[in-house]
């Protein structure tokens, strides 16, 4: 299949593992990504925090690049993918706003494609027969706790994400490629991610609880999908609370043994190679 | 004269907060109860008494993490965190802006798109600490990020930057 590829601005820095991984899974499952062109920042929460039209235009820009080649785009980033849903939403709800973003971007909205996650892709297009199949090397011993966060799932009637209270796709992705996925019940809950700059304090609490629960549930590491859940577990918890955290598409890389597949794990703040070591993973 | 309430309601883009019968489900799921001011549910009964300077100057519209477990739990569908951007969109109007250093750090991040249509880190940070004065939290976390390559002094940037300053200026708060 042939998607369009919307990396945004975390995955070109602090996300880079996700960029890289997510390319090379998506060549070996032979699905095929055309960068939108000239594509901009979806203004993330400083937008929607401080000016709603701003925010529903700057997704509008992009959605509307995508367009342009009338492919499904596939969205990594989970605040690109719930500011985009987000845009997709209120344009197809309200014909004055739409009429008044379009005035603002200069072009036209047609609402044509499908804003989709990898997950989703992987998933249900892809299948997890096929990333079972794929996974040449199981990740025996890994103990993942799936954490999905927020902007996946919230709302859910934009979002429009499978069980949203208590989703199962990432599970299910990470049990096909051999690890021990640990039940627990906080999937869903808030990392506190869009203060971790201006309020680190409260922050790291929220972090240190949800580690404190994944150790609880016997995990060895954690799963996410999103840059900004990555980017807070992976550097906000207090000394002695961290666990090795891992996009999903770094572990599909893994198990699917593709070359270079090791080389993100360099760039985490916590060295998770300690642990793949000691599991001979790596 | 348009009510407080009317106001907020017509900024919220979905259900009226009148539908909200006080069950406090929003509250029991909110992640950051324990540190506002005032919870959500009862910014929303201040809205409704009209009490429009304190909840314009309160420090809770800026705490909320836009989580959005409220709007998803709640039983009518009252869009809380929508709330919470049009109650921060007025206040930054007011001109009372309780939590400064959560809106400086909006303000860094929409200048950098400004700049490049897309987001540099490490200048969006350096523009934030000059603007909050917070010059020396997470520099070691912050050199550490450097030397594994996540930080990219320079990055690529939009190349048709005229469109995106042109939503910039249509968008302007008035």
């Amino acid at each position: 299949m042939k998607v369009s590829y919307y990396p945004g601005c975390s995955l070109h820095a602090t996300g880079k593992e996700y960029d890289q991984s997510m390319k090379a899974i998506s060549r070996a499952l032979n699905i095929e990504l055309k960068e939108v062109d000239d594509w901009s920042c979806c203004g993330a929460s400083s937008a929607h925090a401080t000016n709603f039209d701003l925010s529903i235009a700057l997704s509008a820009r992009n959605l509307i690049l995508a367009e342009k080649d009338a492919m499904d785009v596939m969205v990594p980033c989970a605040a690109c993918f719930n500011r985009f849903k987000t845009a997709e939403h209120h344009l197809k709800a309200d014909k004055d706003l739409k009429t008044k973003i379009e005035g603002v971007v200069g072009a036209k909205y047609q609402g044509g494609i499908a804003i989709r996650n990898p997950i989703d892709i992987l998933y249900n297009d892809i299948g997890i027969d096929t990333l079972e199949k794929k996974a040449v090397k199981p990740l025996k011993g890994l103990k993942p706790v799936s954490y999905y966060g927020c902007l996946l799932l919230r709302p859910p009637e934009v979002c429009e994400f499978e069980n949203y209270e208590n989703p199962f796709m990432l599970d299910k992705m990470m049990a096909a490629i051999g690890a021990d996925v640990k039940m627990w019940s906080y999937k869903t809950d808030c990392c506190g991610g869009s203060l971790a700059i201006s309020k680190t304090a409260i922050v790291v609490d929220m972090c240190d609880k949800l580690m404190s629960a994944a150790k609880e549930a016997d995990a060895n590491c954690v799963v996410t999908a999103c840059p900004l859940c990555m980017a807070n577990l992976d550097m906000r918890p207090s000394e002695g609370m961290k666990l090795p955290i891992f996009y999903f598409s770094e572990l599909i890389a893994l198990a699917m043994d593709l070359p270079g597949a090791a080389d993100t794990f360099k760039s985490h703040i916590f060295d998770p190679r300690p642990l793949l070591t000691e599991l001979g993973l790596i | 004269m348009e009510t407080f309430l009317e106001e907020v309601n017509k900024k919220i883009h979905g259900a009226p907060l009148q539908r909200c019968y006080h069950c406090r489900k929003c509250t029991a799921g909110c992640p950051m109860a324990a540190h506002m001011e005032y919870n959500p549910n009862k910014v929303i009964k201040m809205i409704q008494n009209g009490q429009r300077d304190k909840v314009l100057n309160s420090s809770t519209i800026w705490m909320c993490l836009s989580c959005e477990t409220c709007i998803t739990r709640c039983p009518n569908q009252v869009d809380i965190a929508s709330m919470m951007d049009a109650l921060r969109q007025m206040a930054i109007q007011n001109g009372t802006v309780r939590e400064a250093n959560v809106l400086k750090f909006h303000e860094s991040f929409l200048a950098g798109m400004k700049f490049g249509g897309r987001i540099n880190e490490p200048m969006m940070m350096v523009q934030y600490k000059l603007k909050s004065g917070d010059y020396f939290s997470d520099a070691m976390l912050g050199l550490d990020m450097f030397l594994k390559g996540k930080l990219a002094l320079l990055s690529p940037r939009t190349k048709d930057m005229k469109s995106v300053r042109n939503i910039f200026e249509k968008t302007k708060l008035r």
